[in-house]
């Protein structure tokens, strides 16, 4: 699925990046009916997790009040070059992955 | 006063609706502040929650629920001898009361994190850190909402 991370691309050793993603899913809540009362059944992200190297630097449990399309946004320190994964897992066997990759000098 | 498009909608969905069964299912269940209190105990356990170091950056007045923007942020060294371990986000009044769960460590360098959440009515978010001594801290903030999110129907 479609997926936007913003990590840069170059950092200087020992400096506090922020890394932004977003990424797209509908985060059906599971509270809401249609127009003839049958309730929409629920359909969200329930976790997400950043590896840094391999190493887990971040992770989130997310509910039905996280908006559509969840954007999250967090720190790292910058240690070595090399690729940061993502990892969104939901509902339904829902299950995505993203990477950047990162240059420390 | 013309009728919108979506005010037309949603008054026939409801009539619909009511037509079809009982009233009292019409609005799934708000959570209360007890379940926010009984969510909250859920994460922190009994051990006390004391107020400050935790800032929670959200418009106090929000035109639309369905997408609010919030940033949490911690007062902490985030050194390996003291940092956040996690930082958790509670509403009142959404049908549930758990928004979010993240867990940090020492090199994540700065406690905090940005996300865009929910809000179903006018209601106070709670949220709280859990640093590496095992003390919680929380703030509290009062939102207004003028457009619900969660429970509207789907046209």
């Amino acid at each position: 699925m479609a997926a936007l991370i913003n990590v840069p691309a170059k950092a200087k050793r020992g400096d506090i990046i922020e890394i932004r993603t977003l990424t797209s899913h509908i985060m059906e809540t599971g509270f809401r009916r249609t127009m003839d009362g049958a309730l929409v059944p629920r359909d969200i992200i329930t976790s997400f997790t950043c590896r840094y190297n391999g190493t887990e630097i971040f992770r989130a449990d997310l509910f039905p009040a996280i908006a559509a399309n969840p954007y999250l946004s967090f720190f790292t320190v910058a240690k070595e070059s090399g690729k940061l994964e993502f990892e969104w897992i939901g509902d339904n066997g829902y299950s995505s992955t993203a990477s950047a990759s990162i240059t420390v000098e | 006063m013309p009728t919108t498009r979506r005010q037309f909608l949603s008054f026939a969905g409801g009539v619909t609706v009511a037509g079809t069964i009982p009233i009292v299912t019409l609005r799934p269940v708000e959570a209360t502040p007890a379940m926010l209190t009984t969510a909250i105990r859920n994460v922190v356990g009994e051990g006390p929650i004391r107020t400050g170091k935790v800032k929670l950056n959200i418009p106090p007045l929000v035109e639309n629920g369905n997408t609010v923007p919030m940033t949490v942020s911690v007062a902490s060294p985030m050194t390996a001898d003291d940092y956040v371990k996690s930082i958790h986000v509670f509403n009142e009044k959404n049908p549930q009361p758990n928004i979010g769960n993240f867990y940090l460590n020492p090199s994540s360098g700065r406690a905090q994190i940005s996300t865009r959440i929910r809000l179903a009515d006018t209601q106070k978010v709670v949220a709280i850190a859990r640093l590496s001594d095992d003390s919680f801290w929380q703030v509290t903030a009062d939102i207004v909402v003028t457009l619900a999110a969660c429970t509207e129907e789907v046209n």
